[in-house]
């Protein structure tokens, strides 16, 4: 079994999972207008990190005098929050980095030549892995907004075919003007707070944060926090369009089905769904039909885009983390920014923190390339 | 056991198939060489000219190692994964997108700025709704891709799989792809990173 021993997640809400699950309960969102004179004329909506806070924060650890990026700074701060909090060890050999991420460095294109080394995806994985004395190659996973998701999973097999004990399963992506224009190019941004679910959603807002969530055999690694296993986990391909979802939601659904079947829990035995809810029409009708379509209509949903926006290759960790904490909390986390149901299928949107026993959770995300992917996450009575 | 039925490298602007040569264009460079390994296989996808060249090659090599076979008709398509694997995930065309942005950037054109885009467009291609990864490594890490193909086959996460490299940065790229499954065909080699490594190093040596 494959356990969660130790988390966190770096966000403007907070610079570890239980602040940024106490801000969650109180309603609080990263998202609010920003100007970029360089980008445009026009303000908008993002969720971002202020820099000096974030100088500040990171001048509190001990990263030494290598010239670290922001993004890696994103990092940094997220694996050294979590590896505070277990007795996993970075310079063992059974332990190996994993990096999700879909631009880590692309700010270096904004000023400088493709051909800098920074700017491939390795470079920052294997600095972080070098900085924490790893003797074993970090991996990275890239695979648009589902990494995160794919990246738990690869830690999840990983471990279960025995060739690490544990994984440090990091991730973050930076709102950059590379990113924002794109996105604003796909008219795809909505100029308000977004609204995931909800009958007046118009696009999605970008977010930027970290995650690090570290995985272990052994939940005796854990700390202060329970350990929480990763049951299951599918990926699947739309294999219909590579930047708009399926029609039907079948392909999401049947890697939610295959997650089931592999963790042996059934649909009844969710406490919660942790949705992708861009707030974009498109992608926020197909989950709703992939929901549907596994008999999920009754299992309270939520969306954390209101609050984090869409963090992009760190979001199904962020998400994935604060799923975690809320199995621990026995909470489920509101969707900011839904009022009215907007979807063609029925689906319970969550509105306000609902405190119930919870045992289960099903966490999801769907990017383009057409891609989906499905975790069942559990509690551990170990 | 899992076999390997076919395998396709693109490289050095030669194209093979299970090591047989079935396309040569010393001459060109590498955009244009991509469009007549397209004309020369005689496929008729017009989508591959909306294409970056990352998912050009990729589409190509799976062209190239599928040859007609219909692989959602020998398996569930939900059976079939695709892992692929780069050095330079989409840098060439991020490097292209962010040039654009100093006029009007371009969706078309941004959407390609992610490495997993070539699996979505062999998938789409293929009609293949099973397991996607993109990894992104320094080098093809074949011990690495190896290990995890076979887990996603023996844990029955997939029943076959496309695995391999393909990777593009301006005039360097490469692409290797095999089809890895339960079926045993003529010719086929079992499915470990001693023939994996051989299949790609003969290639090499060929070359």
């Amino acid at each position: 079994m494959v356990f969660i021993v130790s988390d966190s997640v770096v966000s403007p809400l907070g610079f570890n999972t239980p602040r940024n699950f106490a801000a969650l309960l109180r309603g609080q969102s990263g998202v609010r207008q920003h100007l970029r004179a360089a980008w445009s004329e026009t303000p908008f909506q993002a969720s971002m990190l202020d820099d000096q806070a974030l100088a500040e924060r990171f001048l509190t650890g001990s990263f030494g005098d290598e010239a670290w990026t922001r993004f890696e700074k994103l990092l940094l701060l997220s694996v050294a929050d979590a590896l505070s909090q277990t007795t996993v060890r970075t310079d063992d050999p059974d332990t190996v980095f994993i990096l999700s991420t879909t631009k880590g460095n692309i700010a270096l294109l904004e000023n400088g030549a493709p051909s800098n080394p920074g700017l491939l995806l390795n470079s920052p994985a294997r600095k972080v892995a070098a900085f924490f004395k790893s003797p074993n190659t970090p991996l990275v996973v890239s695979h648009a907004c589902v990494s995160g998701v794919a990246a738990l999973l690869l830690g999840k097999r990983l471990l279960e075919n025995g060739r690490y004990r544990n994984a440090v399963v990091m991730g973050a992506d930076e709102v950059t003007r590379f990113v924002w224009s794109g996105f604003q190019s796909f008219q795809a941004l909505s100029d308000e707070p977004c609204r995931p679910f909800d009958s007046r959603r118009k696009g999605l807002n970008l977010g930027e944060g970290a995650a690090a969530a570290v995985l272990s055999l052994e939940p005796q690694r854990a700390g202060q926090r329970a350990p929480v296993r990763i049951l299951a986990g599918a990926l699947s391909n739309d294999a219909n369009h590579i930047s708009g979802p399926s029609r039907s939601g079948a392909e999401l659904s049947e890697a939610v089905n295959r997650a089931f079947a592999q963790s042996g829990v059934r649909a009844g035995d969710i406490g919660f769904i942790s949705a992708h809810g861009t707030a974009t029409p498109y992608n926020d009708e197909m989950e709703a039909k992939a929901f549907d379509l596994s008999g999920l209509n009754d299992v309270p949903l939520n969306s954390l885009k209101g609050f984090f926006g869409h963090t992009l290759g760190a979001a199904g960790l962020i998400e994935s983390v604060l799923s975690a904490q809320s199995l621990r909390e026995n909470t489920v986390l509101s969707t900011m920014g839904f009022e009215a149901l907007g979807v063609s299928r029925p689906v319970t949107v969550c509105t306000q923190p609902l405190r119930q026993p919870l045992e289960f959770c099903l966490k999801t995300a769907s990017g383009f390339g057409g891609c989906n992917g499905a975790l069942v996450l559990g509690k551990s009575y170990t | 056991m899992n076999y390997i039925t076919s395998w396709c490298r693109i490289r050095q602007n030669v194209v093979t198939a299970n090591g047989q040569t079935v396309f040569e264009d010393p001459a060109s460079a590498l955009s244009g060489f991509l469009v007549n390994a397209y004309r020369h296989l005689q496929i008729d996808y017009p989508k591959f000219y909306k294409m970056d060249r990352l998912c050009q090659l990729g589409f190509l090599a799976a062209e190239v190692l599928l040859q007609g076979r219909i692989l959602k008709e020998e398996y569930p398509p939900e059976a079939v994964a695709v892992v692929l694997a780069n050095r330079h995930s989409s840098l060439d065309t991020d490097a292209r997108y962010q040039e654009s942005m100093n006029g009007i950037p371009s969706p078309a054109l941004f959407v390609y700025t992610l490495p997993n885009i070539v699996i979505g467009e062999i998938c789409i291609r293929h009609q293949l709704k099973g397991e996607n990864t993109f990894f992104v490594s320094e080098q093809y890490d074949i011990a690495f891709l190896n290990d995890y193909t076979g887990q996603l086959l023996e844990q029955g996460a997939a029943r076959a799989v496309i695995s391999g490299w393909a990777d593009v940065f301006q005039e360097q790229y490469e692409a290797f792809l095999y089809l890895a499954g339960q079926k045993q065909t003529p010719g086929s080699v079992i499915h470990n990173r001693q023939n994996v490594s051989a299949l790609y190093g003969i290639v090499d040596a060929g070359s």
